[in-house]
């Protein structure tokens, strides 16, 4: 049996929940899924509508604030009832802060940032990117179950869940947690000043990474985008150090764009940024390495010196 | 305030991507090597700690003989001494053995905090801080952007998705994994490299590690999710088809 750990936040589903939850019915067999939390009957009813063994909804008052103390207690004491052969969770950023911890205390493996499954002798291979999206290695675990899996954002299609005609039966757990034994105090989530632009409106991005090289040339980025009709965005290095204002990064701790065209100019296509632009309609990418993983998502690339392609390319779009 | 920063030695983010003849793993002899960059923003972020606080820094690493290179330039950058955990393995090791050869190497120093980035630029398993803090018995905080260090207790900025953040307190020890972009990194200075070879880079044997829990079975260059059309020709010529696809086939401008 597989179980999915689903992701919410005050009675919010994190919509990458279903993405796991997709794909732990491709790999076959019963499925069930868990949501943890202080009150999350209706999470759980809305997890119904996929096709499933069960859902569980594991509460209690102190998950009502996300904690790793706390969830992990929680999901240990719940995952060793059930004797899943798997766990499926989404790599968010909430996965990556208790996953590992889990894992580690039920001394189980753990492989993270997946984007597909595959068969190797029998046993079951999880593909997942190395060395910054260049390569691939498909990774078999071993030791006893459950296994744990955490799969990237978008590498399964939240569409692609199963749902029957009738909802899948739930069933509310009193978890077993220690409050006093929480160690982590959080506050209320809250949000940067933000500025005025809000780039998922933008019909046209271009967007710098790290091969713009020094705060000076962004201005030739700008000078392109002014020509262009489009907003000026970038990668997390570049906001990392103060060339652009972090409002206008694109990727899992920025913004998600999806706008007609999207010009990467020298960003090489790590993941956390390509996770904040791959539904755009267009993207062209320029980058002087041709192995650079931004051409995997590319419809149109050149290969060369964005130093001198873009004047190239604003003499053209001037002409 | 005595705090640990676990740092490792990745390949160059500029390095062309060599497979091994086996393809399991990869052919790094040619290439050269550098300190993960989140593990310096971790350790600049140490730094800044020490100087408002006083204490002691020590960099500690687990690591083939090759990994002194970024120890002694975390020395250099100003740590005051460094733990190099030896063995070839380490290379490719899963994160559980990473992080057991880590534990055994900080358990018994008694550190009030320990840091690291929060992920490696070669596997990425983001998982050693957490699983490290989980060995040791204290809790832990991920993807931090601020560290505020008040009355023997922590106080931490932890980044949420979608540009949103949440500050989380915790009693110390504590382990914490640093984002990058937290601080500016400094670089070491002449004065500091001098410095650095006077300091103490304690060797210390692995021990034999458990199974490996994952194994490797395939490396490969993935395979493209589309088709990209590559535009050929000198600067102005690929400039100028470029403009006009984007222009009739694409209809984007």
């Amino acid at each position: 049996m597989i179980i999915v750990i689903a992701e919410q936040q005050h009675g919010k589903l994190n919509r990458a929940s279903w993405e796991a939850v997709a794909a732990a019915q491709a790999m076959g067999g019963e499925v069930k899924i868990v949501v943890a939390g202080a009150d999350v009957r209706a999470v759980a009813d809305e997890l119904a509508a996929a096709t499933v063994t069960e859902v569980l909804a594991l509460q209690h008052a102190a998950l009502g604030t996300y904690t790793p103390d706390g969830f992990v207690q929680a999901l240990a004491a719940c995952l060793e009832a059930e004797a899943p052969e798997l766990v499926v969770l989404p790599h968010t950023y909430q996965t990556r802060d208790f996953a590992p911890m889990l894992a580690s205390r039920l001394d189980r493996a753990l492989v993270t940032d997946c984007t597909a499954v595959k068969d190797h002798e029998g046993s079951r291979a999880f593909s997942r990117p190395m060395f910054q999206g260049k390569v691939a290695a498909d990774v078999v675990l071993g030791g006893p179950a459950p296994h744990f899996v955490t799969f990237q954002i978008g590498a399964w299609r939240a569409d692609a869940v199963r749902k029957g005609g009738s909802p899948s039966p739930v069933r509310v757990v009193d978890a077993a947690v220690d409050p006093a034994a929480i160690r982590q105090k959080p506050e209320e989530p809250f949000r940067e000043a933000k500025g005025a632009v809000d780039l998922s409106q933008a019909d046209r991005i271009v967007s710098v990474g790290r091969g713009i090289k020094s705060e000076e040339h962004i201005a030739l980025a700008r000078q392109l985008a002014e020509a262009l009709g489009a907003e000026i965005a970038a990668s997390r290095p570049i906001c990392d150090a103060g060339w652009l204002p972090m409002e206008r990064q694109i990727g899992s701790s920025g913004q998600t764009v999806a706008p007609k065209l999207y010009l990467a100019l020298g960003i090489s296509g790590a993941i956390q940024h390509v996770v904040g632009m791959k539904g755009s309609k267009t993207i062209v990418a320029i980058n002087k390495d041709a192995e650079a993983p931004i051409f995997e998502v590319a419809d149109y690339g050149i290969v060369g010196d964005l130093f001198e392609v873009v004047p190239a390319m604003i003499a053209a779009l001037k002409a | 305030m005595k705090i640990a920063v676990c740092v490792k030695q990745v390949v160059t983010r500029e390095w062309q991507v060599r497979i091994s003849d086996d393809r399991t793993w990869v052919r790094d002899a040619d290439a050269s090597f550098e300190l993960n960059e989140p593990d310096a923003y971790a350790l600049e972020e140490s730094l800044r700690l020490r100087e408002q606080h006083g204490g002691e820094v020590v960099v500690v690493s687990a690591g083939p003989a090759r990994a002194t290179q970024v120890l002694r330039e975390a020395l250099a950058r100003g740590a005051d001494r460094a733990i190099h955990v030896q063995g070839d393995h380490f290379a490719a090791a899963d994160a559980a053995t990473t992080a057991e050869a880590l534990a055994a190497a900080v358990r018994d120093e008694q550190f009030d905090l320990v840091l690291t980035g929060l992920q490696s630029d070669d596997q990425g398993f983001a998982q050693v801080g957490v699983v490290l803090a989980e060995k040791l018995g204290v809790p832990h905080s991920t993807i931090i952007m601020e560290v505020q260090v008040q009355d023997g207790a922590l106080r931490v900025k932890r980044e949420l998705e979608g540009g949103w953040f949440q500050w989380i307190g915790m009693p110390l020890p504590a382990v914490l994994t640093i984002q990058s972009g937290i601080n500016q990194l400094r670089y070491a200075t002449l004065k500091g490299i001098m410095a650095a070879k006077k300091k103490e880079i304690r060797a210390v044997p692995a021990t034999p590690p458990a199974e490996a829990r994952q194994r490797i079975v395939a490396i490969y260059v993935p395979e493209k999710s589309k088709q990209t059309q590559l535009i050929e020709g000198t600067p102005a010529e690929a400039a100028a088809t470029l403009v006009r696809v984007l222009r009739d086939d694409a209809r984007v401008l």
